[in-house]
């Protein structure tokens, strides 16, 4: 150990922040290190996903008002735009998206525009903050790839899969994107049409495995030689879904997945309020998951603008007491970030709290309880949903297998909203007509054109679009996307802000 | 070359220097460019030490022999040229790039005028101090990654330099005023890299309270410092800062927050006993004083049970050894174990679940609830019945459920109870159809049959009796009440 000289090099990533420098040199060991920066922005996932892979930046900007993740959204933009060209149209909503394309603006401006001689090949970007639509985030997915995310954990586009899916002893880690012939097909099914799809799968499976009985040498060697090794491999993917799907009917079956359905639709609905909340508060009571009893409460407190204060209070004891009473942390952290809060009577506020508010939306002024939260937004779900049209009018059964509309991720019950805004904005080519819609956002929306990239329908380059959101985004927007973009005949190059939120992430005491 | 002019212009014109006036602009640029080629010549004489690059002449001396002040001017422009770097070396190229002209300035042309220009502090203090003008502007390094020369950039600037990754030294900001401007520009950027950053300039050099005072008006600074004390750890600093802001909530909480620190439990106990006082709300406050209490009781609990455990004497401990201590769990887990293993215990014991019911407030629906979850468990079906019944004035029993009998039903089942138990609640569920259901998927059949008669009783007027023929199971046709004419009737639903 001693007598040896040793090197020490720190590599931040994406990005050293001044304040790690601070610590290095408080501690003293400024001089013995050598620090570097990695700057890697863009993990592409899959064919049509891209993420930042930032878990904290939901926390860090949301709940903790801290700017810092910012640059390197902006950045990330600038690396798309200088290899892809300069973008044909940008439309956002939200105060970070628009923080975020002003500051890739300032910084296009000063660097040598790389991207300038390029052919645009993105025509369309969409930047929104993870708070414009908390609704979507926090209903429960019916999706198979939004399951699988519920019951496994998908990382970085990979998933374990433990030994009771596998039907052997050992685990497997499973790469989930499209190359996976299989999954591909299910992955933005509803989960009721998994099943059968899977069955008639295996089915084919065994058809072709059986042609082999009637084969002779030579077609033998054919198949063996040609076809075995895709049957094999179908076969391993088959089972392995198959395994997962009975893993989560397992699963949602034990937490009473129906019912929490049904509460969800009640609640995005707007009726049967009473019985939703004695839902949540058996739910609560029974103890079946700390995480999922936050999400109902959260999707009550924003569907109905805030608990009723007796409700509210009930709630939150029941909670501590099933949950533990460190809780109370994680109920301030909500109420900061208005996830779950009270509705409130109108408050007075101090003068210093009205002064302080001019720096926040006006809109938001009375709202503000805690006078320094400015992030705490009103919600107007119910107005929102009525202006866009988020629940489907169900004239007989909604065909799950063959929608309609983007509806089917939940079940033909609701829409998602981000995914709605994206479609009219597109449709619209920017925010005519949609107003009233983004005065009940809080505003921050924006459309700004590249005046140097032609306005050309035909354009190649106009079908493909890039969603950005900034906070994450569930499998179910991703599902939603993929169809709207195949209704449209877009393609769309979804890209994740940072990596899929639940939309309760805020759960960690403290 | 162009665009180093360009940038001398566009330097000159940011400058925040106002002791000059920019009348006799042309000369002074013009002036500059001598100046410029005076320097370099002057590098051929001076003996340009390179390696020594750390050295900023802020001396302040009074310029000594006009020696020493080119040689301070000169090594001072290097140093300011050059920056920290001595990769920076490369870029003397940039020097190279001014016409190298014969020194016909005469050195003290190099020292005429006072301040008539804005000054270069990187270059030495003494010079402005002795009226010696200053000298070339520093050339645009290209390509000087991570390093910067230190010289006047506007705080827009040094915002901008920031973001873009590079060390500026901020201790230049020393007026009031300029740090606020700093910070105002800082937040407009939008990066709270840089926010951050300056905030840590600031907290440095500024008294707290004229720090508190600033960042009161500006929220989003606000935001960045509370993070980044919470980041560091910096509790008292924190609380501080929220007291000032009279934030007395957020005081109390940040300070409850640290109880999850502590691992030892005593400690945990008196830290909690202590935060009873904070400023919560009138309903925080309970909650808090019940986490204590809670806290408290587990401790006498735990300590009473492993003593039991370890002696071996319980058969209750024996049968069902405990997988885990009861230390930090929730009140309702607490109450569980409680039920399971005090279950009979006086209310005066404190690890008796009517006890922690009194004490806690625990409404009945939680508490039947969880005292059933742990009776099942113990297949205790008598307690069980016991909770589910109460006597009315007349003594007469009923059958009560405060929380539902099909999630009796539905926590008995998860406990494999036998079939007549079963039967006995899925008998007294609601809602008719769940009881169908759960009648069918529980195998109790006798229900099944009672539902079944009840519902083909409502559609069946003027017959009186009626039997089902369940074709499923042989359940003896007696036990049916409705026994009289045979009817063969399909039941789909079976």
């Amino acid at each position: 150990m001693s007598g040896r000289s040793r090197k020490y090099k720190i590599i931040f990533s994406p990005q050293k922040f001044y304040a790690c420098e601070m610590v290095l040199e408080e501690e003293g060991v400024f001089g013995d290190v050598t620090c570097d920066e990695w700057s890697f922005y863009l993990l592409p996932l899959d064919e049509d996903i891209i993420s930042m892979e930032l878990p904290e930046f939901f926390r860090d900007y949301f709940l903790e008002g801290d700017h810092r993740w910012i640059n390197p959204v902006a950045r990330a933009l600038q690396l798309l735009n200088s290899l892809y060209g300069p973008f044909g149209k940008t439309y956002g909503i939200g105060r970070c998206a628009k923080m975020s394309y002003e500051l890739w603006r300032d910084l296009e401006e000063e660097s040598e525009s790389e991207g300038q001689g390029r052919k645009p090949e993105i025509g369309h970007v969409f930047l929104m903050d993870r708070d414009t639509d908390y609704v979507t985030a926090l209903c429960s997915q019916v999706v198979y790839e939004g399951l699988v995310d519920d019951t496994f954990r998908i990382k970085c586009g990979s998933v374990d899969f433990g030994p009771d899916v596998t039907s052997s002893d050992k685990s497997i880690k499973v790469l989930l994107n499209s190359q996976d012939k299989v999954f591909s097909q299910i992955r933005n099914e509803h989960f009721s049409s998994v099943f059968g799809f899977l069955s008639q799968k295996s089915r084919n499976l065994q058809a072709q495995y059986d042609r082999r009985r009637g084969m002779d040498i030579k077609q033998m060697k054919d198949f063996v030689s040609q076809e075995l090794k895709g049957l094999k491999q179908e076969h391993r993917l088959l089972s392995l879904h198959i395994g997962a799907c009975e893993s989560i009917m397992k699963k949602k079956t034990k937490q009473d997945f129906q019912e929490t359905i049904k509460a969800e639709h009640a609640l995005l609905e707007g009726f049967d309020i009473r019985e939703s909340t004695s839902f949540i508060e058996e739910h609560i009571d029974r103890q079946v998951s700390p995480i999922e009893s936050l999400r109902l409460m959260c999707l009550l407190s924003i569907t109905e603008n805030g608990l009723v204060p007796k409700d509210y209070r009930s709630l939150k004891t029941q909670y501590l007491q099933s949950y533990g009473p460190e809780h109370l942390l994680t109920f301030h952290n909500l109420k900061r970030i208005g996830l779950l809060t009270e509705q409130s009577a109108g408050e007075t506020l101090t003068a210093v709290e009205s002064k302080v508010s001019k720096l926040v939306t006006d809109r938001a002024a009375g709202k503000i309880t805690d006078a320094f939260n400015s992030l705490a937004r009103k919600s107007n779900f119910r107005a929102i949903s009525k202006k866009l049209g988020l629940i489907p009018r169900l004239d007989g059964e909604y065909d799950l297998k063959m929608p309609r509309d983007m509806a089917y991720v939940f079940g033909g019950a609701y829409v998602p909203l981000s995914c709605k805004i994206i479609e009219q904005v597109l449709e619209r080519r920017g925010w005519q007509g949609l107003e009233e819609v983004v005065r009940l956002l809080n505003g921050n929306e924006f459309c700004v054109s590249d005046s140097t990239v032609e306005d050309n329908p035909a354009c190649e380059s106009q079908r493909v679009v890039l969603a950005v959101f900034l906070g994450g985004c569930t499998f179910s927007e991703i599902a939603a996307l993929r169809f709207l973009g195949k209704e449209r005949g877009t393609r769309g190059l979804g890209r994740v802000g940072s990596r899929r939120e639940r939309g309760v992430p805020a759960l960690q005491p403290g | 070359m162009s665009r180093v002019r360009a940038d001398e212009e566009e330097y000159w014109h940011s400058s925040k220097f106002r002791a000059f006036t920019f009348d006799d602009e042309d000369d002074e640029l013009s002036q500059l460019k001598e100046s410029k080629r005076a320097v370099n010549s002057l590098r051929d004489i001076v003996d340009d030490d390179d390696d020594d690059l750390e050295r900023v002449s802020w001396s302040g001396e009074p310029v000594g022999s006009i020696s020493w002040s080119i040689k301070e001017t000169a090594s001072g422009s290097t140093s300011s040229l050059d920056g920290r770097d001595s990769s920076l070396q490369k870029g003397s190229s940039s020097y190279a790039a001014l016409p190298k002209q014969a020194s016909s300035y005469s050195l003290s042309s190099l020292f005429k005028g006072r301040n008539k220009l804005p000054s270069f502090q990187s270059l030495s203090d003494a010079l402005t101090d002795t009226g010696v003008k200053s000298y070339a502007p520093e050339l645009r390094r290209p390509k000087a990654e991570y390093k910067d020369y230190s010289s006047d950039w506007s705080p827009k600037d040094t915002v901008r330099r920031m973001q873009r990754g590079k060390v500026c030294s901020l201790e230049r900001f020393r007026s009031l005023q300029d740090k606020l401007v700093l910070l105002d520009e800082a937040v407009a950027g939008h990066d709270g890299n840089v926010i951050t950053a300056v905030l840590i300039f600031l907290k440095r050099t500024l008294r707290r309270e004229i720090l508190f005072r600033e960042l009161e008006v500006r929220q989003v600074a606000l935001c960045h410092l509370i993070h980044f004390l919470r980041e560091m750890g910096e509790q008292k600093f924190l609380l501080d800062l929220l007291r000032f802001l009279d934030r007395t909530e957020e005081v109390a909480l940040s300070q409850y927050r640290e109880h999850l620190n502590i691992q030892d439990v005593e400690k945990r106990r008196e830290f909690l006993k202590g935060c009873i006082g904070l400023p919560f709300s009138a309903e925080d406050t309970s909650h808090i004083q019940d986490h204590y209490t809670l806290l408290e009781r587990q401790i006498i609990i735990e300590a009473n049970d492993r003593h039991l455990e370890t002696a071996g004497q319980s058969e209750l401990f024996r049968k069902y050894p405990r997988k885990a201590s009861i230390l930090n769990m929730p009140l309702v887990t607490t109450l569980f174990y409680s039920c399971f293993y005090h279950y009979t215990e006086a209310e005066g014991m404190f690890s008796s679940p009517t006890n922690l019911k009194k004490t806690f407030k625990i409404p009945d629906k939680q508490y039947v609830l969880t005292a059933l979850a742990a009776r099942a468990k113990l297949r205790a079906w008598g307690d069980v019945d016991a909770l589910l019944t109460t006597k009315n004035w007349l003594g007469y029993t009923k059958k009560k459920a405060p929380i539902g009998f099909h999630r009796v039903v539905e926590i008995l089942q998860r406990n494999n109870a036998p079939v007549q138990v079963l039967q006995e609640y899925v008998r007294l569920v609601e809602d008719v159809e769940t009881r169908l259901n759960l009648a069918t998927k529980y195998k109790c059949h006798d229900v099944v049959i009672e539902v079944d008669c009840c519902l083909v009783k409502r559609w069946v007027t003027g017959l009186l009796f009626l039997s089902s023929f369940s074709v499923l199971c042989p359940v003896p046709l007696l036990s049916c009440a409705w026994w009289g004419l045979f009817i063969p009737v399909a039941w789909e639903n079976l």
